[in-house]
């Protein structure tokens, strides 16, 4: 600046020219200036040198390292469930898979194509890959395939340099032996969402083979199952070659979560459930512990964790027997008499004496209403009125106490209650009473709704679940706490009814089953020394009017339901069987007494089941195999008709409407 | 000193010091081109050396040559360099798109290279003969605007802005050095200064554009226009104080840094020799330009002043535009570093600067020049 001014003065005295000498001096002056501009420059740069260098050298080294190195994540493996006698449940098997992180692809279409040629996937698979690259944010990996053979791997490999984009992996992949009959127990894994990354920003969670637990136990149980991830370092070009392996961390696999699940006698219950749909709940009578919680018609958690094809999904959802819905925890019924033997308790409890008959005529009537009863019991102690299941009598002495002396015991006794369970979603139902009536529909209590509400229908409703536990607390007299954790037994504490009024409620449910004239006489158990107590129940779906038969179709019938114990001279083993639209108590209580018998004689069990397996065209996954394909075929031949009457020439069609036609026969 | 020795006087005279510097630096640059190659000397440091020792040699020569000499040829070759631009946008827009060199056959001749000192001398050529008296006139101001204007538009029409503002530069240098009055400096510095927006919007190209918003955030655009200066910045930066070690940078050699041997070749250096090789390349590069200098306030002519002192300013443009470049305090503009980047065309400009410098410090007392 200083020179800047001096050099100006300068000029101005020289005016209008210089004279040599001057010019001398002026370039001297401003050769001096421009050295030391020279200077300046060389000091800045020099500075920024060791700024960069020296003050910022931390930030850059690390920089430069991210560039270098290249932290490949290794999904660990996770964490086995084991079941009460640490049998498998869940576990994981090896796996070749390859999947698109999409960020990377070049030509979309191409890439996929290519895949689906190398590696023959369906049209399924293909329209399912496009959609979910369609709704990927980018750098999620998707799937293409899993459960790849070593050759399909390899000749995907060799190909990596023409398929940018494409990520071939050895893996593992979550394995469900069981198949569908834990689908609804355990849930399922998948791949994470966009949500759930953007609430876990955690690198793992979009490293291409990563699953993470879906619903249920999966995905209760996330944080122990899933372990640590192992991680490859190696270094890479800018162009992603690889150079060398720098060093690998090998994963910590998770925890294994034992449950109390009994894992054979699970299978037998989804088996034994057949071509119903429904549910079968089995209680340890003395330490809570749930040993078989099967929901049927399920969906294979395998298909699910490997990313269910679209039309796979499609036949879940569109079936009437809703094999999406877990029906133990989210079906509710109405109970219909299964809640009778509670009934006689609470009766009992408010004094009534076990003695006292009624006389049933085949109804009992109500100022002018007359409510039904399935049969003419004549004069009926309460004992026999379980036994034969007389409404009448359950209506007269209802009516006597009235269901507000009732609904506090139901509810003891675990009907209407959220248990504390680690599953997604318990459906609470309803226990009735004078004040839920005020609150909910703001209308006084009637007589009428004290009928209905003691045989199990009008606004009472329950889930399977609570059926079991409301069975394993008349069992045992204790107010046993569901567990689904092995170890973590709560302590059950005696109920505060009297062990006599128990019982005689037993003896009721005792007489179903094993004295005749009992409701459920066909149910008793093919042992010498093992019986079963237990009662039926009959839940209509659509008011019957008299002298209407039952409709055969299949949604308006019945529900048939049935709770039972076992031994009944010193009860184990409580259940609940619900069988939507059986048609009655008859579909119920055969697979109580067949799943009771596998438990103790499992040969029998078995072989009765073999039978019945053959009559129904083969195991769970072979009729769901069949089922699906007879889906699909149908899908198609109605495709391939629109296609017809769109496209008269198609020598294509035709054969795929003659091989849907050799499918259907 | 020189009598007692048997070396003839021819090569005991030469500027030695000058040529060892110049030798330390292209060897430092030839060792480092050899670590970018991955420890190779092909394709780069071999190359690189011997085209610099052909060209030292040619200094050499070219500094025995009187200054009355390249006074009476600086007009010819401002001319000739002048028709060679021509030819090559001639030829480029024959061929069909934009060309910056001339094939002769047995190199390729970039001739904006050659017009750095061909402006540089032309416009001291007419300083030297213009009376001292007159150069406050308006009218003494056309012609070397004219000298400068012609080859910048023809090079901005290439386009190369870099070489456009070296050849701008050199003559405004100049300029500067023969007295014009201060204010004119003054005065179109700040319409200057007010034609930047404008000139940003209307003259430069889309890509040109980029480089100047890059260069203002380049950590906005990490892997597009802002890749080059990152990922220069992480070389240096990471290089430390001193250094990764030689053949041990992973920037350079894992292909992270672009241009690491031609425009970012001081990158690469700094990766794997540190703060310290940065400083003592710098400080090579000060005592270069410290001779340059000195040479042109010992000459006794006018000429020699201003053309050493020019031609030393065109060198210190390419080191401080492409070194600021390299850390982040200019935009992009495709510069070499004298001596250390892989490339023949700026090798030749910086050397026939060189060459003329040495010329000029062999003979301080050359006459003035007049015109007639």
């Amino acid at each position: 600046m200083a020179i800047k001014t001096v050099i100006g003065k300068k000029n101005k005295g020289g005016g209008t020219g210089l004279s040599a000498a001057k010019q001398e001096f002026s370039f001297t002056r401003r050769a001096m200036f421009i050295g030391g501009v020279q200077a300046v420059f060389g000091l800045a740069i020099g500075a920024r040198m060791t700024y960069i260098a020296v003050a910022e050298k931390e930030k850059y080294t690390l920089l430069s390292e991210s560039n270098r190195v290249n932290l490949t994540l290794v999904p660990p493996r996770r964490g086995w469930f084991i079941d009460k006698a640490g049998k498998p449940i869940a576990t994981n098997r090896t796996d070749f898979r390859v999947d698109i992180i999409p960020d990377r692809l070049v030509n979309k279409d191409k890439t996929v194509a290519t895949l689906a040629q190398l590696l023959s996937l369906d049209d399924d698979e293909v329209t399912r890959i496009n959609k979910e690259l369609e709704q990927s944010n980018g750098f999620q990996p998707v799937q293409v395939a899993s459960g790849l053979d070593y050759e399909d791997f390899a000749l995907i490999s060799v190909r990596l340099p023409d398929l940018p984009g494409v990520s071939p992996r050895q893996g593992f992949s979550r394995y469900y032996p069981s198949g569908a009959a834990v689908g609804h127990l355990l849930g399922y894994v998948g791949a994470v969402s966009a949500e759930e990354y953007a609430q876990e920003r955690n690198p793992l969670l979009i490293t291409p083979g990563f699953k993470i637990g879906k619903d249920n136990l999966e995905k209760q149980f996330e944080e122990e199952l899933r372990g640590e991830p192992g991680a490859k370092r190696v270094e890479v070009t800018a162009r992603g070659k690889i150079v060398r392996e720098l060093s690998s961390r090998e994963d910590t696999p998770g925890k294994p979560v034992q449950l109390t699940i009994d894992i054979d006698l699970q299978n037998y219950s989804a088996r034994r459930l057949g071509l119903q749909s429904g549910s079968v709940v089995v209680i340890d009578c003395i330490t809570g512990d749930i040993l078989t919680m099967a929901s049927m018609p399920s969906f294979d958690p395998n298909s699910f964790s490997d990313g269910i094809g679209v039309s796979e999904y499609a036949w879940l959802r569109e079936s009437e027997k809703i094999p999406l819905l877990n029906k133990t925890l989210q079906g509710l019924y109405p109970p219909g008499s299964t809640l009778k033997p509670l009934a006689a308790l609470a009766l009992l409890e408010a004094g009534v004496s076990a003695e006292e008959t009624v006389y049933c005529s085949g109804g009992y009537t109500l100022g002018n209403r007359r409510f039904n009863c399935l049969g003419h019991h004549g004069s009926i102690s309460m004992a026999d009125a379980i036994k034969r299941s007389c409404n009448t009598y359950f209506y007269a002495m209802g009516r006597r106490i009235g269901y507000d002396k009732i609904a506090p015991i139901a509810r003891e006794l675990g009907l209407g209650q959220e248990f504390d369970l680690p599953f997604t979603s318990q459906y609470y139902g309803t226990v009735p009473d004078s004040e839920w009536l005020r609150k909910k529909h703001n209308r006084r209590w009637s007589a009428a709704d004290s009928l209905n509400a003691v045989i199990g229908q009008g606004y009472v409703l329950t889930s399977p679940f609570q059926l079991a536990v409301m069975s394993a607390r008349i069992a045992s007299g204790r107010k046993l706490y569901p567990n689904i954790l092995a170890g973590k037994t709560k302590a059950a504490p005696k109920l505060p009814y009297s062990d006599e009024h128990f019982a005689i409620a037993r003896d009721g449910m005792f007489r179903v089953v094993n004295a005749p004239g009992g409701t459920a006489g066909r149910g008793r158990l093919p042992l010498d020394d093992i019986q079963m107590a237990g009662k039926t129940g009959t839940a209509q779906v659509r008011a019957i009017k008299r002298g209407e038969r039952q409709s055969t179709e299949w949604k308006y019938r019945d529900h048939g339901l049935f709770v039972c114990f076992a031994p009944y001279d010193n009860p184990r083993y409580a259940a609940s069987v619900v069988i939507e639209h059986g048609g009655g108590s008859g579909a119920a209580y055969p697979i109580a007494r067949d799943i009771l018998t596998y438990i103790y004689d499992q040969e029998k069990a078995l072989e009765s089941l073999n039978a019945l397996e053959t009559s129904w065209g083969g195991t769970i996954e072979q009729r769901m195999t069949r089922d699906l394909e007879r889906y699909r075929n149908r899908e198609n031949e109605a495709s391939s008709s629109i296609d017809d009457a769109s496209n008269s020439n198609g020598e294509d069609n035709e054969e795929t409407n003659s091989t849907a036609n050799e499918n259907e026969t | 000193m020189s009598g007692y020795t048997i070396i003839p006087s021819q090569i005991s005279s030469l500027p030695w010091k000058i040529i060892f510097l110049l030798i330390a630096l292209a060897s430092f640059g030839t060792t480092i081109l050899y670590s970018a190659a991955d420890g190779n000397l092909q394709p780069w440091a071999g190359p690189h050396m011997v085209r610099f020792l052909i060209m030292l040699a040619g200094a050499i020569i070219m500094s025995r040559f009187s200054l009355d000499f390249w006074k009476a040829i600086t007009f010819p070759v401002y001319l000739s360099v002048l028709l060679m631009l021509v030819g090559v946008e001639v030829v480029g827009s024959l061929g069909g798109g934009s060309q910056r060199w001339l094939n002769l056959g047995f190199m390729r001749l970039q001739p904006s290279e050659l017009m750095k000192p061909a402006v540089v001398i032309a416009v001291a050529w007419f300083y030297d003969r213009l009376p001292p008296s007159r150069s406050a006139d308006l009218v003494s101001l056309i012609p070397p605007l004219v000298l400068m204007a012609l080859p910048a538009i023809l090079v901005l029409l290439q386009p190369d802005l870099g070489t456009t503002l070296a050849i701008i530069f050199g003559g405004i240098v100049v300029m500067f050095l023969a007295g014009l009055p201060l204010k004119w400096f003054t005065i179109s510095g700040a319409i200057l200064a007010a034609l930047i927006p404008v000139a940003y919007f209307f003259a430069l190209e889309p890509y040109q554009q980029r480089r100047v918003t890059t260069f203002l955030s380049p950590e906005d655009d990490p892997l597009g226009a802002g890749y080059h200066v990152n990922q220069s910045a992480i070389a240096i930066g990471s290089g430390g104080f001193s250094g990764k070690g030689f053949l041990n940078g992973t920037q350079s050699h894992l292909d992270y840094l672009p241009e690491g041997h031609t425009d970012f070749v001081f990158a690469t250096m700094a990766e794997e020799w540190g703060m310290i090789g940065g400083l003592a390349t710098i400080f090579g590069f000060y005592l270069l330009l410290r001779w340059g200098l000195k040479v042109s306030t010992n000459s006794a002519s006018r000429f020699g002043k201003l053309v050493a002192a020019g031609l030393t300013c065109t060198i210190f443009f390419y080191i401080a535009v492409n070194l600021m470049m390299v850390m982040g305090l200019a935009p992009v503009v495709g510069i070499p570093l004298p001596f250390l980047s892989h490339g023949g065309s700026s090798m030749m400009t910086i050397m026939i600067c060189v060459g003329i410098i040495m010329a000029i410090e062999r003979q301080p007392k050359s006459s003035n020049g007049k015109f007639a």
